[in-house]
């Protein structure tokens, strides 16, 4: 699967004489802001780690200019065992490297015989993101229990940066929750009170992001496994003052 | 023809382009608004409003030309206002406002309503909206309704709020004051809540900085506040 996604890319690339270039990167550029009709996970991730663990979560919604896609998407893509990644960018280029990466990482897993680092998922995701940053729109958050370093959340943001933190948003509706992550996230919080913040983070955010809506989905990755949950929209807790 | 289009076209024919724009930013409208470099609060608590800024100036978001720039313009005796957007556009219009609003007070024989001063700068706003690029938030205190907060968009819609946030680096803590504002605060927690609020925006927005101006307007008086960049609060990872 990644052979055939590389070859392509790698087409696109040979082929370039300098007039072709402009006008890739004048579609790269139309493709990343102004076609309205490229599916977009224009989002609200969020990834917290606590002691044991981390807790995801996302959004729900994907749009197409003004249309919803897809109300109820799950954001949330497991990449191994214990291993998730968020989206947040163009829906099509995020599936395509999640699957990539997937067949990669479980080819590696096989070969090790033991299960992958998060770390190692992370790396996986940075490269990919950033040998190909002209042609890919892509946000992701990679977050993960693993035997060595326990509950990690890695972030790799457009463009392929690689950052380890304890608690990372991204997506276009993380702008508006910075401030509140900011002055609410303390270290060592215990599984429950991470829940409780990344669903009121999410909250927040979904109301004020167009872009951003429907159910909020959570999921607790741990030594013990995966727990997944949902939040429907009318159990959101709501902040309105005005 | 009312005095601010008169007193247009006289400065027009005296050559003066003061509604003109100097620069034109260009606009990337995919970000939230035009307003650039700042951040702009207002906040209702039992008893008064708490309006306020960071104190930063830039050019282009990588040259700050002024550090201490004082954003909140008194534009009566217990009405202020705070800009964001085009500085030059933001004196201009609030220099109208203030000599139309003392005018008004004088024939009046009484202090300006809140409402009158936001009034009088949506209607500068509205009028010129091709020409200018600054929004306002005015807030203050009069005996008619007590205190009140108003925010003057940058197309030149009014909207009455109990509490609004503006600027570029508002962005960030929408979250936050959603989470945190409620209603008939005292005066230290709207001080608290308002500092806070700040010190996140201007630790996130790298076009807000400095120190932060707050003024609590009550039926007292006003009361000018700074906190310097080193005594705002401080947050996990700082």
């Amino acid at each position: 699967m990644c052979c055939l996604v590389t070859a392509r890319v790698r087409r696109l690339r040979c082929s370039c004489s300098s007039s072709i270039r402009d006008a890739a990167h004048v579609a790269h550029g139309v493709r990343n802001g102004n076609d309205s009709l490229t599916p977009l996970a224009q989002t609200t991730i969020m990834a917290v780690e606590f002691d044991g663990g981390v807790v995801i979560g996302a959004d729900s919604r994907t749009t197409t200019g003004a249309y919803i896609a897809n109300r109820v998407t799950d954001k949330l893509t497991p990449i191994h065992e214990r291993i998730f990644c968020c989206r947040s960018g163009s829906a099509a280029d995020t599936q395509a490297i999640s699957d990539a990466v997937t067949y990669q990482l479980g080819f590696h897993s096989i070969e090790l015989d033991e299960p992958p680092l998060v770390q190692t998922a992370a790396n996986l995701f940075r490269e990919m993101c950033y040998r190909y940053r002209e042609e890919l729109m892509a946000g992701i958050i990679v977050a993960g229990w693993d035997k060595r370093r326990g509950g990690q959340v890695y972030t790799v943001p457009v463009g392929g940066m690689l950052t380890r933190q304890p608690v990372s948003v991204g997506g276009s509706g993380s702008s508006y929750i910075y401030g509140y992550v900011d002055s609410n996230y303390r270290a060592h919080m215990s599984k429950e009170e991470c829940l409780q913040f990344t669903a009121q983070a999410l909250s927040l955010a979904m109301e004020r992001d167009g872009s951003s809506g429907g159910v909020v989905r959570l999921a607790v990755i741990s030594e013990h496994g995966v727990e997944r949950r949902v939040v429907a929209g009318n159990q959101l807790p709501s902040f309105s003052a005005i | 023809m009312n005095e601010a289009t008169q007193y247009n076209l006289k400065l027009e024919r005296l050559g003066y382009h003061q509604f003109r724009t100097m620069e034109r930013h260009p606009t990337n409208y995919l970000c939230k608004g035009v307003s650039t470099g700042t951040t702009i609060l207002a906040v209702k608590f039992n008893g008064g409003v708490i309006i306020g800024s960071d104190s930063r100036a830039s050019v282009g978001g990588s040259y700050v030309s002024s550090k201490v720039i004082n954003k909140l313009i008194q534009i009566h005796d217990k009405i202020f206002c705070c800009i964001a957007g085009s500085l030059a556009d933001a004196q201009a219009v609030t220099k109208m406002a203030k000599f139309q609003l003392s005018f008004h007070s004088i024939q009046m024989d009484s202090p300006p309503l809140v409402k009158a001063a936001a009034s009088v700068l949506k209607e500068l706003c509205y009028s010129n909206r091709e020409d200018l690029e600054a929004g306002f938030i005015t807030a203050g205190w009069d005996k008619k309704r007590g205190p009140q907060v108003y925010t003057v968009s940058m197309g030149g819609m009014l909207l009455s709020q109990p509490f609004t946030i503006g600027g570029s680096g508002s962005t960030y803590i929408y979250g936050y004051v959603d989470a945190k504002y409620k209603p008939d605060m005292s005066r230290e927690e709207c001080l608290q809540f308002a500092t806070n609020a700040l010190a996140l925006a201007i630790g996130r927005d790298n076009v807000s900085g400095g120190v932060a101006h707050l003024v609590v307007i009550t039926e007292g008086g006003v009361e000018h506040v700074v906190v310097p960049g080193e005594k705002l609060p401080k947050f996990h990872d700082e």
